[in-house]
């Protein structure tokens, strides 16, 4: 992880400043960023338990000081091949908010990049299609140094709900007389 | 909120709880006069704390409700349905105004107090038909010397016997100086000058006096001032005050305020006025030295020292004070001795608190579990040892933590009587409700979570449950319906039963309601089981007409995603006409449990300790079929490598844990057995919530993850796995 200690001296995030901090991470040749005032911290992948009957994008958890941390892997996430684990491969501990609480997951990259400034102003909205993922998973398309990156919109992303429903249908309606489940709206 | 008026609310709201209960109970036929009196006991305590914290709406709403008790209590009304009734109203009214103060507001609002004022009203009209207050005039006082009625001492007036020592006239003292200094402190209402005492003409001695005086005597003077009037012939005269009737309740009153501090009872009656000093040790050496006669006497014929006799009944005895006061004043000294050894017995502890406790030891075991294993890799014989004494007392200090959150469910149940009560007095049945298993313990938070969904399954078992009389006794039941509340632990889990004996659930009228829903499609086969819980499926109701109570198709399925949230399930079995059973499988607590670690390739995963029955190896199984022989009897297993598709080769030698759930016995084939081990239940994250068959996580002593395994899910996710296998090849 020598690209961290590139890492500027955290400097305090203001509401007035324009420019945003993102951390950037490569995943399958491609970077994309991520907000980072939800980051909340970058460990080494490793020692990772399995969840049996899950669908290929839930890795499985790990222990993370006590806490057990569920782990994605973004690649299968996006409708990609399981990523492959590799020397640099990290896991990115995001912290999401939602009406349900504060909850920790982690995500699964092939390398941690930097953190960067983008101004408000170098971020373009995200295109119809095109990136080969989904649109609504995309926040905006940031430029830095004439190339794109592609911020991500982790609530979209790491929806529970969604990757919840994702798992009910990996266990293949286990439990359930399938019919029962039609009027659940 | 202050401090003070929480600690108010807190004991307020206990008192209300017991005074709710002991109504309930009298309402049943329970006319123990301990029950009354604990009753107004606990109206009275209300009233007093509400005083103290100058609540005095508080204060004088309870006046009114402990007024009609007190008549309760004297037998001057009858206890009927109304009566308690309106009584149970009051305790609502006072929960009303305690919420309030709860909330930080010292002042009823408008609302509550107009219906303050409705159930006040209420409460009066019984108090009023009862026997009108006695007049405050003067009786006339009778010359009977021995006032052992009450009667007199009811009145407004104090109440003076003296009989003037003979020789009271030779130390120079004049009788009527002392009744003409008595006129001094107050009136003389009415005299009776008695005579009795006036030996024959011939024997009297001209120097002696004889006489005696009954006095009514009217003041606002105090006890001791009355009979300082009487201080100089003190030694020499016989003299009894009893205070008047309004006083009474005064000193009533007083002993009820008097600071709780263990006083004997003697000093009760003087702190509260009704006794003076002097009274209390004559009365104190009149009790010693009929204690030594009697000792004396009982030694001399060989028998035990007897008890002595009670200080209250001498004092009654000699006329000095009142019955009632000594009643009271024993009930005081009673209530602090209570006090005082239920202090003992109990701390509040902020609830917060006790969860930080638990999550430490939930942090120590996991950390006693690595340096356990630790200290076995090290190969130290002395470290081993004491890292087994440490994980030795971590289980005890586990057990301990726990077992403080675990409370009894029986306080979630008697909640219920007035539930039961009044539910079947507004559905016009007569339902009684029978609770058992009220000390079956469980943790704390899950009891707090149960209320809810019991109350919806009790309603219901009323409402759609029990038949109306005529139908019951038609069909040869009795007409009083019954709906019990039952508790009690089973392999690692608690089950709570809300069992009625009513109809029982319609299978068609389920299935028709179901198809009409879209909830099932038509033509598909369900068992009755199956058809049964349907119930709990959202959106539905097969009541014909919406009550008020029940019927708004919003209850089962609440009650079953209330119950799946603490990790529980809840089935329904009924028979029709006898009945429908609702049994709720919780498990035991949140936090920790034992478990025994499995092993499959080189994951872990955690079974429960409660559930395992026994393990034994697998051997000699062809692959065709998932049973064994255990000693005669079929046991049906799981694979966990084939069921959870776990990559790699099963071993020469795998290993099967039997375990129970419920009524199932299944077995696990694993690789490895790796032996007990506590494990701190770590819930997995909500993306998860829809996994079947995995209860949670823990953290083991190497730091790795395991999973825990939901037995009872897991072999019903077999059950279904085999029987689509199996009906995918029927079609």
């Amino acid at each position: 992880m020598g690209e961290l200690a590139k890492k500027p001296p955290a400097s305090p995030v203001t509401v007035t400043e324009e420019a945003k901090q993102y951390l950037t991470f490569f995943l399958a040749r491609e970077m994309y960023a991520v907000g980072i005032l939800n980051v909340k911290e970058i460990i080494e992948y490793g020692s990772l338990t399995e969840i049996p009957m899950m669908p290929s994008f839930i890795r499985g958890v790990i222990n993370l000081r006590g806490a057990v941390v569920p782990v994605i892997d973004l690649a299968a996430r996006f409708g990609g091949g399981q990523t492959e684990v590799g020397r640099r491969t990290c896991i990115i501990i995001l912290e999401l908010r939602d009406e349900e609480g504060r909850q920790d997951i982690g995500v699964m990259v092939d390398a941690v990049s930097e953190v960067i400034d983008i101004p408000a102003g170098e971020i373009e909205p995200p295109p119809a299609f095109g990136a080969r993922i989904r649109a609504d998973f995309i926040d905006g398309m940031g430029k830095v140094a004439g190339k794109f990156v592609i911020l991500l919109n982790i609530g979209k992303v790491l929806s529970v709900d969604e990757m919840a429903m994702l798992t009910k249908v990996g266990e293949q309606n286990i439990g359930e007389v399938p019919a029962l489940q039609a009027p659940a709206g | 909120m202050d401090e003070i008026y929480s600690v108010y609310a807190q004991e307020a709201r206990e008192q209300l709880t017991e005074l709710e209960g002991g109504l309930l109970r009298m309402e049943q036929g329970d006319r123990n006069p301990e029950t009354i009196n604990a009753i107004f006991r606990s109206a009275h305590t209300i009233k007093g704390a509400s005083g103290v914290v100058e609540l005095t709406h508080i204060e004088k709403f309870t006046h009114i409700l402990e007024n009609l008790l007190d008549k309760l209590r004297n037998n001057e009304i009858e206890v009927s349905s109304d009566l308690i009734t309106a009584l149970l109203g009051g305790c609502d009214h006072l929960d009303a105004l305690l919420i309030r103060v709860e909330e930080g507001h010292l002042d009823a609002d408008d609302g509550l107090q107009a219906s303050g004022a409705a159930v006040a009203e209420g409460l009066r009209r019984f108090t009023e038909d009862g026997e009108p207050e006695q007049p405050a005039l003067p009786e006339a006082t009778s010359a009977d010397v021995e006032r052992d009625d009450s009667g007199t001492a009811m009145t407004d007036c104090w109440h003076i016997s003296v009989r003037f020592g003979q020789n009271v006239l030779r130390n120079g003292m004049d009788p009527i100086a002392f009744l003409r200094y008595l006129l001094s402190l107050g009136e003389i209402v009415h005299m009776t000058t008695l005579p009795d005492a006036m030996p024959e003409a011939d024997a009297m001695d001209a120097e002696a006096c004889y006489l005696g005086f009954e006095i009514n005597f009217r003041s606002h003077a105090d006890k001791a001032a009355i009979e300082r009037v009487f201080d100089f012939v003190r030694d020499d005269c016989d003299l009894h005050i009893l205070p008047p009737n309004s006083k009474l309740s005064d000193y009533l009153e007083l002993i009820d305020a008097l600071p709780e501090e263990s006083l004997r009872l003697g000093e009760i009656l003087v702190r509260s006025g009704a006794v003076t000093r002097e009274e209390l040790d004559e009365g104190l050496s009149y009790q010693k030295t009929s204690e030594t006669l009697a000792a004396r006497v009982a030694e001399e014929e060989g028998l035990p020292p007897p008890s002595p006799q009670p200080l209250g009944e001498i004092l009654v005895k000699q006329h000095v004070v009142q019955p009632e006061i000594v009643e009271a004043a024993a009930a005081k000294q009673k209530q602090v001795a209570d006090k005082k050894t239920s202090e003992a017995r109990l701390i509040r502890v902020q609830a917060d608190k006790l969860d930080h406790l638990i999550d430490l030891v939930g942090e120590l075991v996991i950390a006693g579990a690595s340096a356990n294993l630790l200290a076995q890799k090290s190969g130290m014989a002395t470290l081993v040892e004491a890292t087994s004494i440490v994980s030795g007392l971590v289980e005890n200090i586990r057990d301990s933590a726990l077992q403080l959150r675990m409370v009894q469910i029986g306080e979630t149940f008697n909640r219920f009587h007035r539930v039961v009560r009044d539910v079947s007095k507004e559905l016009g049945k007569d339902i009684e409700l029978v609770i058992s298993g009220a000390d079956t313990e469980l943790d704390k938070s899950v009891v707090e979570k149960i209320g809810d969904p019991l109350m919806h399954l009790v309603r219901n078992a009323m409402d759609h449950g029990i038949e109306s009389a005529e139908v019951r006794e038609a069909q040869g039941k009795p007409g009083q319906g019954r709906v019990a509340l039952n508790a009690y632990h089973d392999s690692g889990s608690i089950v709570i039963e809300v069992v009625d004996d009513g109809g029982g659930l319609n299978r068609e009228r389920i299935l028709n309601k179901a198809i009409e829903k879209g909830i099932v499609q038509p033509g598909q086969s369900l068992s009755d089981h199956e058809i049964h819980n349907l119930i709990f499926e959202a959106g539905f109701s097969t009541a014909d007409k919406v009550t008020n109570l029940s019927g708004r198709g919003v209850g089962m399925d609440v009650v079953k995603k209330n119950i799946q949230a603490l990790r529980g399930t809840v089935e329904v079995t009924t028979e029709a006409g006898k009945g429908s059973r609702f049994v709720i499988r919780l498990p035991l607590t949140l936090a920790i449990i034992d478990g025994f670690l499995v092993g499959v390739d080189k994951s872990s995963y955690v079974i429960p300790l409660d559930m395992v029955v026994e393990c034994l190896e697998l051997q000699g199984i062809s692959e065709e079929h998932n049973y064994l022989n255990l000693r005669g009897e079929v046991l049906p297993f799981v694979r966990l490598r084939e069921l959870f598709e776990i990559a790699g080769e099963p071993p020469a030698r795998e290993n099967v844990v039997v375990v129970r759930s419920g009524t199932l016995k299944a077995g696990i084939v694993v690789d490895v057995l790796q032996g007990e081990f506590q494990t701190v239940i770590k819930p997995l994250a909500a993306i998860f919530r829809n996994l079947r068959g995995i209860g949670g996580s823990t953290i083991l002593g190497t730091g790795d993850v395991a999973l825990i395994l939901d037995v009872q899910a897991l072999t019903q996710l077999a059950v279904n796995t085999e029987e689509r296998a199996t009906s995918a090849n029927r079609f």
